[in-house]
């Protein structure tokens, strides 16, 4: 894998860690209210996920999406703003943690109801599949989704039609409270997309390169014709539900296990093995050795110091962040009533 | 060029007007492909458009309405077909939640050419499950449009102009009224599409009505002129949006004002009507609003039942001569 990509990789995930904590924060200051659901833990999946789409693809999320949007490269300014209900926000306040859009980078929205993310997505497809665009549809869920009607329906839909989708369980073992083997008859998410005569594959979620590997080759079949892809990444929240949760119903040793194997600590980990092997140094030729090793083994050598910086860096990213948020205006009913009328430009009104 | 239609033959020119238009436009619905629509609303467009543009879907209400609001939002206009409106209930999720809800709460950035037409409506003996009307449900959800249709030329100037606006609208289709024939004009222009239509005018009583009560309005007041009084029938051909000024203006010249809907009563069409033009026009009016709507009742699937449970003409006709009379 490009090097860049493995630092773009572990910037988006290191910007969501401290994204997502500092709007903990902010959340506990009031300046964000109402429903808040984090991601830590489980950004090795939407990271590696998002990273392996072109900006050609559309992307459809569910409520806990912040890490999705800065995925997407939505800046930070904008997803805190929406946080804190402003009308510089991605969706000019009118949403919410729940609910961010960005048409131009076609994040096609969060969506609240368990399960609706399915039937837009195969919607957004079908479109993609009458204008017969080489393009795909990344459709996030979390395993509590897995039971609602939609899933089973697009899926269905999906696999009759062959559409470009590409289904992406986001499965961290619980409905909210109710862990899955007390929720699914079938635990193993994925083996429920062969009913609907679609491929999938079960990977480990906690790995940001195995899931964007999985996802780059899913994506490939897709543009390829293939028809709808499935894959499950196997998760791990580390707060509860949402804001509102303390996530009491888990065992605390359940907790700890998956924080030994915090994603983030492992990309971490990866990178700083990255150093370049002799058959490497060799095919690259003699006069070029000792200028590669130098730059190879000095990347080794600052690993330390890299991170370092880059973990600077996304602080600063994300208080800049809330320092927008906290300057941005707040949006109007005058707002509100134009964001509703937003599509009545080509009609005569009475 | 004027021509005699019936309501689904209407319909059926208005989707092909505008799929020949327009290649973002495409259906999909229970049976309306190959079957040619439960209605024959869709009648020879698989053949002519071929089967993406006219899609057969399985029996998943809620998803393949949900495929039409995802669709809409990357830049297609679907129009989705829902075989009937007591199964439109399964796809309140997609019409609710996610339709009326997308443009506003992405901050108006994404429009929603999004059409779902519902035939529904006390039809013949077809029983509790298959008879209900659900208007005031859709009117209480705000960024959903709802129009009804009641003669063959408004269906088919009211389905192109839902098929062009980026509103998503319901379009409500009553199912006595699909074989009711009538001269369509498909050159003339329309009016707008949520505008108020006299069909008859009177000085007497104002009948507010919509879709095949507007015409059991119109036999009450042919009755009613017999004994002398004039009612003036309003069709609302929209329920979301109202045309107000219409239905006032028809109240400072009568001072009497009546409604007449299918729905049941409490909760209904009309007690929406009542309160706000009640709240408008009180100085205008010289009797109390009167309702004549369906009962509180589940359709039975007895016909005479049935037919009980609705509003006929002679309960309409007796209503306008109780308001006429009334002296405060």
């Amino acid at each position: 894998m490009q090097r860049e990509t493995l630092h773009r990789l572990l910037r988006d995930m290191m910007l969501s860690r401290v994204f997502e904590e500092r709007a903990a924060e902010e959340y506990t200051k009031g300046n964000i209210v109402g429903f808040l659901h984090l991601y830590p833990g489980e950004e090795a999946v939407g990271v590696g996920v998002i990273n392996a789409a072109t900006p050609s693809d559309y992307i459809v999320s569910t409520y806990r999406e912040h890490a999705h949007a800065l995925a997407r490269g939505v800046p930070a300014r904008n997803v805190m703003a929406e946080l804190f209900g402003r009308a510089s926000g991605m969706s000019g306040g009118m949403g919410g943690s729940m609910h961010m859009f960005d048409r131009e980078r076609r994040f096609m929205g969060g969506y609240a109801i368990v399960g609706e993310s399915c039937p837009i997505a195969i919607g957004i497809a079908y479109g993609v599949m009458l204008r017969n665009l080489p393009e795909a549809v990344i459709c996030f869920f979390g395993d509590g989704a897995v039971n609602q009607g939609t899933f089973h329906e697009s899926l269905n839909m999906a696999g009759l039609w062959r559409l470009p989708v590409l289904f992406v369980c986001e499965n961290n073992h619980y409905a909210i409270g109710t862990e899955i083997h007390r929720h699914s008859a079938i635990p193993e998410v994925h083996k429920r997309a062969a009913a609907y005569n679609i491929p999938a594959e079960k990977v480990d979620g906690m790995d940001v390169l195995k899931v964007h590997a999985a996802a780059k080759s899913a994506l490939d079949r897709i543009r390829h014709g293939s028809g709808p892809q499935f894959i499950e990444c196997e998760t791990y929240r580390y707060r509860g539900h949402s804001m509102a949760d303390p996530g009491t119903y888990r065992p605390a040793v359940e907790v700890k296990a998956y924080q030994a194997i915090d994603p983030l600590s492992i990309t971490i980990r990866n990178l700083e093995l990255k150093y370049p092997t002799t058959p490497e140094l060799a095919k690259v030729g003699a006069d070029n050795i000792s200028r590669l090793s130098a730059h190879m083994l000095n990347e080794g050598h600052l690993e330390e110091v890299e991170i370092e910086a880059l973990r600077a860096d996304v602080q600063n990213t994300v208080d800049d962040a809330v320092a927008h948020a906290l300057q941005s205006p707040q949006p109007t009913m005058d707002d509100a009533w134009r964001h509703l009328n937003c599509n009545r430009h080509h009609e005569i009104l009475i | 060029m004027a021509q005699e239609l019936l309501y689904w033959q209407a319909l059926n020119r208005a989707m092909d007007a505008e799929m020949e238009a327009d290649d973002s436009v495409f259906t999909l619905g229970e049976d309306v492909g190959l079957y040619g629509g439960s209605y024959r609303v869709t009648e020879g467009l698989y053949a002519k458009y071929g089967e993406l543009r006219v899609r057969d879907t399985p029996i998943s209400e809620n998803s393949f309405t949900g495929l039409g609001v995802g669709a809409a939002i990357m830049g297609m206009r679907p129009v989705v077909e829902i075989m009937t409106i007591n199964f439109a209930l399964l796809a309140l999720d997609s019409i609710v939640n996610a339709a009326a809800k997308i443009p506003f709460m992405s901050g108006g950035q994404f429009p929603m050419p999004l059409v779902v037409r519902v035939p529904g409506g006390v039809a013949r003996q077809l029983a509790a499950q298959h008879a209900q009307r659900f208007e005031s449900m859709f009117m209480n959800v705000p960024g959903l449009r709802v129009a009804v249709p009641s003669t063959p030329q408004d269906a088919y100037w009211q389905l192109r102009q839902a098929i062009v606006s980026d509103e998503p609208i319901i379009l409500l289709e009553h199912e006595l009224l699909y074989f009711s024939k009538g001269e369509v004009d498909t050159l003339a222009d329309p009016p707008p599409m949520h505008r108020a239509a006299i069909r008859r005018p009177g000085r007497d009583v104002t009948i507010v009505s919509y879709s095949r009560m507007a015409m059991l309005a119109q036999e009450a007041a042919n009755e009613l002129a017999k004994e002398g009084i004039e009612a003036e029938v309003i069709d609302l051909r929209s329920l979301s949006p109202i045309d107000w000024d219409t239905c006032a203006a028809s109240i400072e010249k009568t001072h009497r004002l009546m409604i007449v809907e299918e729905d049941s009563k409490f909760g209904g069409v009309g007690g929406e009507i009542a309160a706000t033009l009640g709240e408008r026009c009180f100085f205008s009016l010289e009797a109390p609003v009167r309702r004549v709507a369906g009962l509180d009742i589940p359709i039975a699937y007895n016909g005479a039942l049935e037919a009980a449970s609705i509003p006929r003409v002679p309960d309409i006709v007796e209503a306008a001569r109780g308001l006429h009379k009334f002296v405060q």
